[in-house]
Order: structure tokens, then C-alpha cells, then sequence
């Protein structure tokens, strides 16, 4: 059998941790960088006697993601503990929410693969609910010991759960791009990877192509990039198929990905068979969201990704690629809406040009963030205005643009008027020009009279040069016509 | 239904506590003598009635998003039985 | 000043004589101290005496008088249970897992008195976790009855109930989970009540039951009772199941003269569940809680039957639900942050087992499995769901009741208080006593008891009282009038030194 007989089913769990300023049941910082436990409080520590009280913010930053999902949330949704022992969990359990979650169900369209393969899908979401982080066990040596920081103890996550939509590593990664890129644009989690902000867990299984019901699957644990989510599914899905081809069964598992071996392994330390024991916190009362705090959230929402991109199509009039690369980030999106309002509507598809051409590409090689760019969106909104006039030619805008980017003028306009790098319209200055190249190029006006159009650029680009880039190269290339008589 | 000592065993398991084998027979008949008592609930219909979890039917209340508490480290791990560098230490955890 | 010893005054009494500088705090503190290190070896009814931080205490509390700026607790000592965390002192829930627990943070509770102006004595003695109802559970000891050493003086808040039975303190907090302050008063002959679910903030209250336990008052009397009472009340916002009402002023209703002096219960309706009178309670109790009843409408009220049908499943409703939430609650004790660790283990998994395994005695093990056990997976409905059902079954009969009754009156244990170890090889006939006082808590409604006589055996007899939501002003009243027309709450033990 080949891997083509084989197919791949996939479901993210997704923590994205909540930007509030305190943690989710108490009122200690959730700032990342501190020393050991300096942020972690009575509460987060479980001392004797303490209890939970809920923070405000990060119910609504739930609510945010579930408008933004289109989903369903909940009225009433329930606190449960959560019980296991690990020495990160201070309490012994860890607050969670099981039976009844604050978001249910939603979904979210996804962009995959590029060019002719590119296609477009919707993954429904099963859940959202908020929780509880755990502490950080160090495992640098301490005679023998583990170090435990419980500064992270009680930070607030919400837990994503998609529904097994997924058919491929490709559609994954796709999907936690998505995610990730939503999280961010509605603003309830910094999206940091490398600092755990926004971690995925992926339940991956086999079954043979047209079977109906779904294969054992197995989790794997704490991806922290696209790119080990990546590898580690298209890892555990050959060992899947290698291990049922062999003649081998799939027992369920909760595996780690190891980014050295580009493997995944089994965990070790959860040797008990889970049993959670989740019962309703009994020091926590229900979690009631009336309809009118649900409107004084949505009233506070950003437009949202999809609407923008459809926006874009239809007031702008770009095209859907632009419209879903510009839309793609939150800060991309805000960039080129701010170039707009400078440059006008009608000279969107210009600014979207800019934005994802030249923009993108200086931003990449100084491997900058767009909301670090140099150049402000009045100051290209302003630039492509001047393409728009005619002040300046394409090429010469990217001189000015350059000059921007280096600060070596404040506006394009100074920069033009500095430079001196305003179109030249004035056609007796270009007829000048025209017959000074006419009279020093006889053999290509020879050529071009021989049917060679190729010659006539060659003559469009000495006049241009002789104009040092400021002509405008529709009028010279008109003019030279009705020289030449053509 | 009374217990069996490998259910008593995994109970203990699952709560972390140790339970000596010596202990284990006597700790098995007094959780059974508990669980004929508790068990008597089942004789009860309780078809259509709301289970109750708190005594109070109200809704969470919630606290705003500021940030309340001061660092009280040392105070917390005057009390710990072991810390280091700021750190709670334990027995090796394997992942 | 009267004949009566100060160790014997009530809290009124003490507060018009340090009001009158006829004595001082620092006196009074003495007083307290010196009979606690007299009668103490006795009784054991405390974990921890600290007599310095006491004369500090009422040092500041004498200042605060000379400056006029005296409450109605200032200056008083008091006994905090040992469930309470208080800030720089061992606070060990009674438990060899925290008997090195110095906690660095005091309880909600414990900051509302201090801020009242108590003196603090010291901290009493408590079954371990507060599970038990003998305070025979503690990792310090029995705490003995100052009626009869050798007998239980009830629990799990023993020493607190011993401590001002015995005058060792005239008032003490406590703790109800399903009787805790209740029994003991009825099995010491002092006044106790635990108030309604929420009205006294759990912050810092070690938890056993969440769902179930609150905080209460012990005094020599309703009216003592109630200027503890209205001291630890109010909204706390770090406990999410504190409720937001404004503090209540009990003292001044009792202080309130009655419409009709010779019947100052007139129009007060007094229902007697059917199945509390039923067979179980010993003749010896029948008969004063009888008398009792004979009081009260002679006082004026009338008293008639009503039904609590599903009374009878508040033992195994509340033991399902109190040793799940426990289960889940202790779980925080595992060695790693404060409390025991065992001294020797292999690995991770063996210093839980190990460390919690000698921590915990045998009674909270016990539960602990138990509770586990309910939780489990493919028990939770059986057990766990159904006992919650049963805990609205049980809400409902008190709803119909309090329709036909202002309050509900009868036995606070169908038994006086036992000779040490008599019950403690066989947990469950423990826990059939707690019948009449379980209920209250899983419907969360305000309960009391007071002294109402004595058994053949000379050990007393507590009544009942048990009010709707929020009438702990009416209970309060209640047993204040039956006091101004009794004497069982100012009997008091033959305490030899």
C-alpha cells in the first residue's frame, strides 16, 4: 500500500493565552520575564484557605473570540477542577471548564497551499473555554531537583478545540496561522510563540481511504512553532501508517515532539490512567453572560478579517488575493487602511501595489515587523498620490521611497521638491531632448523605419535617461511617435 | 458492593497517599462500612430534580482586570521544605 | 462590680467595665491566660497559646480605649479555631501535615476582628481538617469536655466550644460543615451558630467542604453570640460565594425591648419536623428538649409540626458531597510548597504518596478516598450527581417548611457527649450523629444552638434552632429571650485545677 491509500485526520486543541494585565482567578501580574515566582500570589500558590475570584477581562476576551468565530456563547458555563497532581498544578487540580464551556461550536475559513493548489476551507470549531495555566517545572539540575516558577500559575488561557476537519499537516499549520492571525487582530493574545503565548496540541489519526470511522489517535504535546507543527504531524502520520502496515496497532498516547530528532515519543510521566475526577468548583458560582454585556463587547470589536477582505473587493475594488493577503494580519491591514485614507479609494489597487510589493520586500531584508516600517502610511499614501498626478514616474517613486525609508525628508513632496525629482511635462523641454537623441541614434531610427519596434524602446529609454528618470514616459513615447511619423 | 484491596490500592494511588499493606484490609472494611451508607441515596427517584451545587443560586461575581498583589516570595517560601533561587524544589519531574 | 468572676462575665459586662477603666485590657488578658495555663494540662482546647502577642494585643487595645475610639470587641480575648490562617502564627488546621504551617497571611475573618480591636488568646484545638464531630481526629490530641474529662466535647470546633465552656475565653470562632459548631455547643453547653452560606467570607478559612463551610460564633450566650457574629460578618471580594448585603446589627436587636415583656415570643410560629422527634434521639434528651419547647410557649410562641420527608438522606447527601469537595481540596497539601514532607522517598510520585501518607491521620485518608472514589469516572452520577439531587430534595422540604414556620426547633444531636475513643473504631456511627445538623448546611441556612439541660450523666443537651435565609437576627432573638427567662447557659462545669 502506498501513503496515497492512507487518509490523515487531524483536530487542534490550541492555548492561546489572554493579554489581561492579572491573572484569571487572582490579581498577580501576568508580565513574562520576572524572576522566580516574584508574580506568583497567595492564590497561585494554593496557600491554605485561599479561593478564586474571576477576572472580568478574560470572560471578555472569550466573548471576543466567540463573536469573532461566529459561535455560540454561552449564557450560563460552569468552573470544574480538574484533578491530577503534578508539582506545576499547586492546587492539585487546575480550573477549567468541562461540561458546559463559554464558547461552543463557530468556525474559521482557511487559506491553503499557493498558486494553481491553493484552496479554501472552513474548520469548524467544537469549543472554546478558559482556564487555568499550570506553572513551569526547570529542569536544569538542582542537586538532583526540579526548579518550580509558578509566576505563570494562573495565567489565562482559553483552550481552541477544533473538530477534526484537518486532512493534512498543510491544512493544520493553515488553520493555527489562521487562528493565530485572529487572536491577534481582535487583541486578546500577544501571539508570541517562542514565549509560549499561543501553543498547539494536535490529535492526529490514520484510516484507510472511504473508511467511515475515524483511527486511534494520539496527541501531540506543546507545539510551539508552525513549523515543528509541521514536522511533527507529517512525522507521526508516517510512523502511523509504517506501524499499521507493519502490522503494528496504534494505541492512544500522548506523545512530545522532539525538534532535535524531528521524532515524537511517548511521555513517561503520566504513567496513570486519567481519570480527572472533574466536578463543579463549588468555589465558583455559574458564569452568567446576559445579552447586553455580549453587545457592549461587539461594540467595542474591530472589523474583522473576512468582512475587511470583502470590503476591500467590493468598496475598493481589489482583487481576492490582495484583498486576503492584506487582510491576512491585523497591523498589515491597518498599514494599508491608513495609506489609503491618505492616498484616496481610487487609488487603492496603487496602495495595495505598494504595500504588498515594494513595502513587503524592504521590510523582509531589514526583517522588520510592518508596524516598525520607517515609512508611515501618510508618507506612502502621499508617494502614491504623486504616482497617481503624474508628479513622479513608478521608478521615481521608488527613489523617493528609498529616500523615506532612510529619512532623508519627512514627505514625499519634500523629497520630490529637494531631489528635484518632479516629472518633466513641459513637451518643448522634452521635443529638446527627443531630437538631441534622434540626431545621436541614427542607426536605431534606421532600424525602427526597418520594422523593428525593439529600436523604438531603445530610443524611449535614451530619452528617459536623458531626462534622468523625470519624463513621463507615456508623453515620450507619444511624442517620438509623431516625430518618426509613425 | 464491597471494594477490592486492588481498588483500594488504586485509590490510594490516584489520591497520592500511601497506604501500608498491613493497613490496607482494615482501611478496605471501613470504606466499605462507608459505602453502604452513601449507597442507601440510590433507593431514591431522582428522575427531573436539578442537581444542586451550591447553596447559594447566584452568579459569579467578578473582579476587574488590575493587577492587586505585591511580590511576597520570601514570605511565601519562609514556609516551603524545600527552595532555591527563588525556586519551590522537588524530586526530578520526567516528561 | 458584681460578685461574678471576670472569667465568667458576659462579653457586656467586660466591655462596661474596660469602658469604666475599672479594669484594663492587659488585666483581662491576664485573667484569661492565667486560668488557660491553669486548666490547659486538663482540657487541651488549644493548639497554641501566645501569650505575648495577647498582652501585645490588648496593649494596643487598652490605647485605643484611652483614645475613646473603642468598639464593642475592643479589648475582649477571644480563641480563633485553628482553621483560620493567622499571620505569624502556627496555624495547623490540626493536622500533623501543617504543623509546622505558620501561615503568612491572616484569614478574612481574622482581619475584621483584629481590626475590631480582639485580643487573641490563642488558637483551639479541632479535629483534623475539621472532619470528625469529637476533635478526637486532632494530631494534637483529644481536646477533653469540662464536664466530664474522659468524654468528647464534640467537633470538629471542640476546643473552641471547650474553651468557653470552660471560661477560657469568653467567646471563640468556629466552624460549621455539617454541625461543627452546633454539636459542640450542645455537647459543652454553650451557645454556638453558624450563619447563612456566604455571610461570613471562607478567605483564609482552610477549606474542608466548600460548598458547606462557614464560619460562626461560640459564646456564653445568644447575646454574646451576637456581638461575634456581627463582628465577623461582611462582603469580602476574595471569596466569590461572599454575599454583597449590608452587616446586620444583632446586638441591637436583642437589645430591643419586646412589644409584650410577659410573652416576648408572641407570634412567633416554632415548627417540629416529625422526623426529628421520631424514634433515634436518647429519652434523657426528649425530655429537655420537651421542657424546652414547654419554655418557648410560655414565652409566647406556638409551636406545631411540619415535614422534612427527605431528612433523612442528609447523612449520606452530605458525606458524598463533603468528602468529594475534600478530596479535591486537599489535594494542595502534597509537600511541595509549605507543609509536611517526608524525610526519605524515591521519586516524585513517592514523595506525594509518602509525604500525604504520614501527613494525613486516618479519618482524613479515609475521606479522601472516599471522596476520590465518588468523583471517579463511571461513579460520578451514581454518587456525586445524585447526592446534589438529594441536596435540592432536601432545600425544598426547609422551603415548604419555613411557609408553615418562622423557625424550626429540636435535638442538635440525638446523643450527649461520648466517652473518648467510644466511637472511634467504626467512622459510620459517627457520622449517623450529625442527623439533625447535616441538613442545614447542604440547604445553606442559618442554624444555632443553645443549652437546654442535662442527661441522667449530668453532660448537657443543646436545642436546635433553624431559621430561613438571613434570619439569624430572629434565631439570635429567639434564643436570647429563652435565655433572660433560663438559667441552663449560665450553668457552669466543676473545673478542679
Amino acid at each position: 500500500m502506498s501513503r496515497s491509500d492512507w487518509e490523515v485526520v487531524i483536530g487542534l486543541e490550541i492555548h492561546a493565552q489572554l493579554n489581561t494585565a492579572a491573572k484569571i482567578f487572582s490579581g498577580a501580574s501576568t508580565a513574562f520575564g520576572a524572576a522566580p515566582n516574584v508574580q506568583a500570589s497567595a492564590v497561585d500558590c494554593a496557600l491554605p484557605g485561599v479561593l478564586p475570584v474571576l477576572n472580568r477581562g478574560a470572560v471578555e476576551r472569550a466573548i471576543k473570540l466567540g463573536l469573532a468565530l461566529g459561535a455560540h456563547i454561552a449564557p450560563k458555563s460552569v468552573f470544574a477542577r480538574k484533578n491530577y497532581f503534578y508539582p506545576d498544578l499547586p492546587k492539585g487540580y487546575q480550573i477549567s471548564q468541562f461540561e458546559l464551556p463559554v464558547v461552543q461550536g463557530g468556525a474559521i475559513t482557511i487559506h491553503v497551499g499557493e498558486g494553481d493548489a491553493a484552496y479554501e476551507k472552513s474548520v469548524r470549531l467544537t469549543r472554546a473555554h478558559l482556564e487555568e495555566d499550570a506553572g513551569k517545572s526547570l529542569h536544569e539540575d538542582f542537586h538532583g531537583m526540579s526548579g518550580i516558577d509558578l509566576n505563570r500559575a494562573g495565567t489565562p488561557l482559553l483552550e481552541i478545540v477544533s473538530e477534526p476537519d484537518m486532512r493534512s499537516a498543510a491544512e493544520a499549520v493553515a488553520y493555527a496561522r489562521a487562528l493565530h492571525a485572529l487572536v491577534r487582530w481582535i487583541d486578546i493574545c500577544d501571539g508570541n510563540m517562542q514565549e509560549g503565548s499561543f501553543r498547539c496540541d494536535a490529535n492526529v489519526s490514520v484510516r484507510k481511504k472511504g473508511a467511515t470511522e475515524f483511527g486511534t489517535r494520539r496527541e501531540i504535546k506543546n507545539l510551539n512553532s508552525f513549523r515543528f507543527l509541521q514536522q511533527a504531524i507529517e512525522y507521526e502520520v508516517g510512523w502511523q501508517i509504517e506501524t499499521i502496515e507493519d502490522g503494528g496497532k496504534v494505541v492512544q498516547a500522548t506523545v512530545l515532539f522532539d525538534p532535535e530528532t524531528g521524532e515524537t515519543r511517548m511521555m513517561r510521566s503520566k504513567e496513570d490512567a486519567h481519570d480527572y475526577r472533574y466536578f463543579p468548583d463549588p468555589d465558583l458560582l455559574p458564569l452568567v453572560i446576559e445579552p447586553e454585556w455580549i453587545e457592549r463587547v461587539k461594540a467595542t470589536m474591530p472589523e474583522l478579517p473576512t468582512a475587511m477582505q470583502a470590503r476591500f473587493e467590493r468598496d475598493l475594488g481589489l482583487p481576492a488575493y490582495d484583498a486576503a493577503t492584506l487582510t491576512a494580519a491585523r497591523e498589515t491591514a491597518d498599514y494599508f487602511a491608513a495609506t489609503v485614507a491618505t492616498a484616496g479609494d481610487n487609488n487603492a489597487k496603487l496602495c495595495a501595489n505598494w504595500v504588498m510589493g515594494e513595502l513587503a520586500a524592504r521590510l523582509h531584508k531589514a526583517g522588520l515587523e510592518i508596524d516598525a516600517a520607517p515609512v508611515s502610511p501618510a508618507q506612502l499614501g502621499s508617494l502614491v498620490t504623486r504616482i497617481a498626478d503624474g508628479t513622479v514616474s513608478n521608478a521615481i517613486a521608488r527613489k523617493v521611497f528609498e529616500a523615506l525609508w532612510n529619512g532623508e525628508g519627512t514627505s514625499a513632496d519634500e523629497i520630490i521638491e529637494k531631489q528635484g525629482l518632479k516629472q518633466v511635462t513641459d513637451s518643448g523641454a522634452i521635443e529638446a531632448m527627443i531630437d538631441a537623441v534622434l540626431a545621436a541614434n541614427q542607426k536605431s531610427v534606421d532600424e525602427f523605419r526597418a520594422g523593428k519596434e525593439k529600436a523604438f524602446n531603445a530610443l524611449v529609454g535614451q530619452v528617459m535617461k536623458a531626462s534622468r528618470g523625470k519624463a513621463n514616459p507615456a508623453q515620450v513615447s507619444e511624442m517620438l511617435r509623431r516625430k518618426l511619423g509613425a | 458492593m464491597p471494594l477490592s484491596n486492588e481498588q483500594v490500592e488504586r485509590l490510594a494511588r490516584l489520591a497520592r497517599l500511601a497506604v501500608s499493606e498491613d493497613a490496607i484490609d482494615t482501611t478496605r472494611a471501613q470504606l466499605d462500612s462507608i459505602f453502604a451508607l452513601i449507597t442507601q441515596m440510590q433507593a431514591v427517584d431522582t428522575t427531573g430534580i436539578a442537581p444542586m451545587s451550591h447553596p447559594q443560586e447566584l452568579a459569579a461575581r467578578l473582579r476587574d482586570d488590575v493587577v492587586t498583589e505585591t511580590d511576597r516570595r520570601a514570605a511565601f517560601q519562609a514556609v516551603a521544605p524545600q527552595s532555591e533561587a527563588g525556586l519551590y524544589l522537588v524530586p526530578q519531574v520526567i516528561e | 462590680m458584681s460578685d461574678t468572676p471576670l472569667f465568667d462575665a458576659s462579653v457586656s459586662f467586660l466591655r462596661r467595665a474596660l469602658d469604666a477603666r475599672k479594669i484594663s485590657s492587659v488585666e483581662l488578658a491576664s485573667v484569661f491566660l492565667d486560668r488557660i495555663a491553669t486548666l490547659e494540662p486538663k482540657l487541651n482546647a488549644f493548639v497554641t497559646v501566645d501569650r505575648e502577642r495577647a498582652l501585645a494585643d490588648a496593649k494596643a487595645a487598652d490605647a485605643r480605649i484611652a483614645k475613646g475610639e473603642a468598639g464593642p470587641l475592643t479589648g475582649i480575648p477571644l480563641a480563633h479555631k485553628d482553621v483560620f490562617c493567622t499571620e505569624g502564627v502556627l496555624t495547623s488546621c490540626g493536622s500533623k501535615m501543617l504543623a509546622n504551617f505558620v501561615s503568612p497571611y491572616d484569614a478574612h475573618v481574622v482581619t475584621l476582628l483584629k481590626d475590631a480591636g480582639v485580643v487573641c488568646l490563642g488558637k483551639t484545638n479541632m479535629d483534623e481538617f475539621a472532619m470528625g464531630s469529637s476533635t478526637e481526629t486532632s494530631h494534637f490530641g483529644s481536646t477533653h469536655n469540662p464536664w466530664k474529662p474522659g468524654h468528647v466535647p464534640g467537633g470538629s470546633s471542640g476546643g473552641s466550644a471547650a474553651a468557653v465552656a470552660a471560661r477560657l475565653a469568653p467567646i471563640a470562632t468556629g466552624t460549621d460543615t455539617g454541625g461543627s459548631i452546633r454539636q459542640p455547643a450542645s455537647f459543652c453547653n454553650v451557645t454556638g451558630i453558624k450563619p447563612t452560606y456566604g455571610l461570613v467570607s471562607r478567605y483564609g478559612l482552610i477549606a474542608y467542604a466548600s460548598s458547606l463551610d462557614q464560619g460562626g460564633a461560640f459564646g456564653g450566650s445568644a447575646e454574646d453570640c451576637a456581638l461575634l457574629l456581627g463582628a465577623m460578618t461582611g462582603f469580602d471580594k476574595r471569596d466569590s460565594t461572599s454575599l454583597d448585603r449590608a452587616p446586620e446589627n444583632y446586638a441591637a436587636a436583642l437589645a430591643a425591648p419586646p412589644a409584650d415583656a410577659a410573652k416576648p415570643l408572641a407570634g412567633l410560629t416554632v415548627g417540629l419536623p416529625r422526623e426529628f422527634f421520631a424514634a433515634g434521639m436518647s429519652d434523657d434528651i426528649r425530655v429537655a428538649v420537651d421542657a424546652a419547647l414547654a419554655q418557648y410557649r410560655a414565652l409566647g410562641a406556638t409551636t406545631r409540626e411540619v415535614d422534612l420527608p427527605n431528612a433523612k438522606l442528609a447523612i449520606p447527601a452530605y458525606y458524598v458531597i463533603a468528602m468529594a469537595e475534600a478530596s479535591s481540596n486537599l489535594s494542595r497539601f502534597d509537600g511541595v510548597r509549605y507543609g509536611h514532607r517526608a524525610a526519605h522517598y524515591d521519586d516524585l510520585f513517592d514523595m506525594y504518596c509518602k509525604s500525604r501518607g504520614e501527613g494525613f491521620g486516618d479519618e482524613v485518608k479515609r475521606r479522601i478516598l472516599v471522596g476520590t472514589y465518588v468523583l471517579s469516572h463511571g461513579y460520578y452520577d451514581a454518587y456525586y450527581l445524585q447526592a446534589q439531587k438529594l441536596r435540592r430534595l432536601i432545600a425544598e422540604d426547609f422551603r415548604r417548611a419555613f411557609a408553615e414556620c418562622d423557625l424550626i426547633a429540636g435535638p442538635t444531636s440525638p446523643v450527649t457527649a461520648w466517652a473518648l475513643g467510644a466511637m472511634s473504631g467504626d467512622p459510620v456511627q459517627m457520622y449517623l450523629a450529625d442527623i439533625y445538623t447535616t441538613p442545614v448546611n447542604l440547604a445553606g441556612l442559618p442554624g444555632l444552638s443553645h443549652p437546654c439541660g442535662f442527661d441522667r450523666a449530668g453532660l448537657p443537651v443543646g436545642l436546635q434552632l433553624i431559621g430561613n435565609y438571613f434570619s439569624e437576627a430572629k434565631l439570635l432573638e429567639a434564643a436570647h429571650r429563652f435565655q433572660q427567662a433560663t438559667d441552663w447557659h449560665l450553668r457552669r462545669p466543676a473545673l478542679a485545677a
